[in-house]
């Protein structure tokens, strides 16, 4: 009944399917490349009586290694305009006081969402020097156009 | 006798064409779509403007409330309307008219939306629910938005139980037959219509008593995850509609025969069970959700991408078949013979061939890695203005040029079909310069879903410029296409000459095999998708309900 390129077309798309999903498969559970996904909890009423978020800020916790403890609200970004040497691998610790959030870093792979009520994890490495453009991806209120800030890396 | 009367009556209604009663419905359907159009049309060109940095929108109607609007108007109303008209026209036309029971409750369903759509567009316009169509808590609208939003939803229930009915008692006409396949593609989106807006009326009954103040906070992750199993449903609605067009009707058009009568309904099937997890991917780089959770996701999503690949098999297939008979040789040749110059192909065709670089930009987004590099970006917005706004829309103009002279018993006259194919070229245009564009600027970083800003002058946010400039060239001739269009739409109800108009139904080849009854078996279909549903919602949500954090108050911040 099905033709023989019919098999051949669906074979491939099957096998296209099934290369997607070990590729993806193989970078987060073996590469440790998985998509952000913070799994702890916090009250979003209470953010700024939390640890660590009483204390936003750059913190260096290694050589080369700095942890970011930054609260997103309507319409900024809590430590914003900060430097870090160049080759340091950052480890943000981020959370909403208010709406839904999106942080981004032009030019890096680094993307999430920041919900109320949860603590999102995210770690970039910053190898090239440069000026680089932290913004909000989400749409929060009427100034999310200027929620942004910058990271300097020397 | 029954039996008889009704065969006589499907036979009057193929040969003398669509009754009166059963043509207003579609009419009222598609005029309302068509203004749906033509408003949301205008307003995506003041969003195009003013991303390009040439127009700035005032204080009284901002970026914000117009894109809101631009998302309710067009993937809301434009797509609900012409799915239920255009469909409620195949059910009159391949069921044998439909039941008065059922085109009354068509009309209840009809003033439902109109009345819940007035009630969500009264606040958007007075500012008071500036929350895009997407209303993530805890951004809190007027409870009225809401309110209007649960209208809208019962009265799409009240017509799909509408056809659930007419279908119900044909088949009860006629035990034993296989359900007309255009009516077979009817009941898939009518299915799929209901059980994908079951999770987005639960997530608005719960949001009405919190912004009303009833209840004090609420539980953001939940109600987010509820939006989605309906949101991206949705999107698979439209395509399911499209694809009807394109397995049916368009072989007709280029005078050939449908592919395997078996393998569409397999098509149907699947789209119709492995659709509501598909919603998932939205929240791959979302907080609370586990890795393993997201990873079973990417396959929950990339299995629709197999059904698609096998449409693609198919038309081409069509093509070929039919290009051949026609005298076609050579291996592309043969495209030669195919009716470029007849809108009521070429749209559709140009839709399917948008869905191709459209259908791979899905699969690369649904993985995981790939995703956390475009989520949120312009590249999201050229994706689905690829998919919906060029591949599901192009498909619907080229269903308009037969379905509302058939409705309205006028002919598609040489001239109209000659703008529709204008209409079609300069529509194709302007998606190819708006979708590029959002693709590659949305690559570098430029986010959606915000007005035209330098971030203070930044050196890269400036560097985008240049390509948010064509957002503006393609809104303009988007608009252009959206004014003939409408024109188009208005004549051929109207004005047009009077005469019979067919609605185009291929026949399956001569020696086609027989379809197994196993494809008629809806309730097993139905038992399958609720437990894909169940795979791919219950950890989750158990996670989201069981693990909450303390919910979250309502925000105005806008």
């Amino acid at each position: 009944m099905m033709h023989k390129d019919e098999k051949i077309w669906l074979t491939l798309s099957f096998g296209l399917i099934m290369g997607f999903m070990l590729i993806t498969g193989y970078q987060t559970l073996v590469l440790g490349m998985g998509p952000p996904s913070g799994m702890d909890t916090i009250d979003p009423q209470a953010v700024e009586t939390t640890a660590p978020f009483d204390e936003p800020g750059v913190y260096q916790i290694g050589e080369n290694e700095y942890e970011v403890v930054m609260t997103l609200q309507v319409f900024s970004f809590d430590p914003g305009d900060f430097e870090i040497p160049a080759g340091s691998t950052v480890h943000f610790t981020m959370t909403s006081k208010d709406v839904i959030h999106g942080v981004q870093i032009a030019g890096t792979n680094m993307n999430a969402m920041v919900t109320p009520g949860h603590v999102q994890r995210i770690t970039q490495t910053f190898s090239e020097p440069g000026e680089y453009l932290m913004l909000c991806n989400e749409y929060c209120g009427t100034g999310h156009q200027f929620m942004a800030t910058t990271i300097t890396v020397k | 006798m029954e039996a008889l009367k009704l065969n006589f009556q499907d036979k009057t209604n193929k040969a003398l064409g669509i009754n009166e009663e059963d043509a207003l419905i579609t009419k009222t359907y598609m005029l309302v779509a068509f203004t749906a159009l033509l408003i949301g049309g205008t307003l995506g060109l003041l969003q195009g403007l003013n991303r390009a940095g040439l127009l700035e929108l005032p204080v009284w109607f901002n970026y914000y409330q117009v894109l809101t609007a631009h998302g309710l108007l067009l993937v809301l109303v434009l797509t609900a309307f012409f799915t239920i008209g255009y469909f409620y026209a195949a059910m009159s036309h391949s069921l044998g008219g439909l039941l008065p029971k059922v085109r009354k409750m068509a009309w209840i369903g009809f003033g439902m939306k109109i009345v819940g759509f007035v009630m969500a567009v009264i606040p958007i316009l007075l500012n008071q629910a500036t929350v895009m169509f997407t209303f993530y808590p805890p951004m809190a609208a007027s409870p009225w938005f809401y309110i209007g939003l649960v209208f809208i939803v019962l009265g799409v229930w009240m017509c799909a139980f509408g056809a659930f009915i007419q279908v119900a008692n044909w088949r009860k006409n006629n035990k034993g037959q296989h359900l007309p396949i255009i009516s077979y593609f009817a009941t898939g989106v009518f299915v799929l219509l209901f059980f994908g807006s079951v999770p987005v009326a639960i997530e608005v009954l719960y949001i009405i008593p919190w912004s009303i103040g009833w209840i004090e906070t609420i539980n953001v992750m939940l109600a987010r995850t509820l939006f989605w199993a309906f949101g991206h449903t949705l999107v698979n609605i439209w395509y399911l509609t499209a694809l009807s067009a394109w397995y049916v009707v368009v072989p007709k058009i280029i005078g050939g025969r449908r592919f395997s009568d078996t393998l569409t309904r397999l098509v149907i099937i699947l789209l119709v069970i492995m659709n509501i997890p598909g919603g998932f991917h939205h929240q791959i780089v979302d907080p609370g959700i586990a890795e393993s959770v997201k990873y079973m996701h990417v396959f929950m999503s990339l299995a629709i991408g197999f059904p698609s690949l096998m449409t693609a098999y198919a038309m081409f297939s069509v093509f070929e078949k039919t290009a051949r008979k026609k005298g076609g040789t050579g291996i592309f040749a043969w495209f030669k013979k195919l009716p470029w110059g007849d809108v009521r192909f070429l749209a559709p065709m140009i839709a399917m061939i948008a869905f191709i670089p459209g259908g791979a930009g899905g699969i690369v987004q649904s993985t995981n890695q790939l995703n956390q590099v475009v989520h949120n970006t312009l590249w999201v917005v050229g994706h689905f203005h690829l998919t919906v706004g060029t591949t599901v829309v192009l498909t619907f103009f080229g269903i308009s040029y037969w379905l509302i002279p058939y409705v309205s018993k006028r002919v598609l006259t040489p001239k109209i079909n000659k703008l529709g194919v204008i209409t079609t070229l300069i529509w194709t245009a302007g998606m190819s310069f708006m979708a590029i564009a959002m693709h590659w600027v949305g690559l570098l970083g430029s986010p959606r879903r915000t007005s035209y800003t330098t971030y203070a002058d930044n050196a890269t946010a400036l560097s985008w410029d240049p390509y948010l400039m064509f957002l503006a060239v393609g809104g303009t001739l988007l608009m252009i296409g959206v004014l003939l269009q409408v024109y188009a739409v208005v004549h051929l109800m109207f004005f047009a000459p009077k005469g019979e108009t067919e609605f185009p139904i291929a026949d399956v080849e001569d020696n086609a095999s027989k379809t197994p009854m196993w494809t008629e078996s809806w309730g097993r279909v139905v038992v399958l998708l609720l437990l894909l549903v169940a795979m791919g919602y219950v950890i989750p949500l158990v996670e989201f309900i069981g693990n909450a954090p303390p919910g979250s108050p309502p925000f105005q911040t806008w």
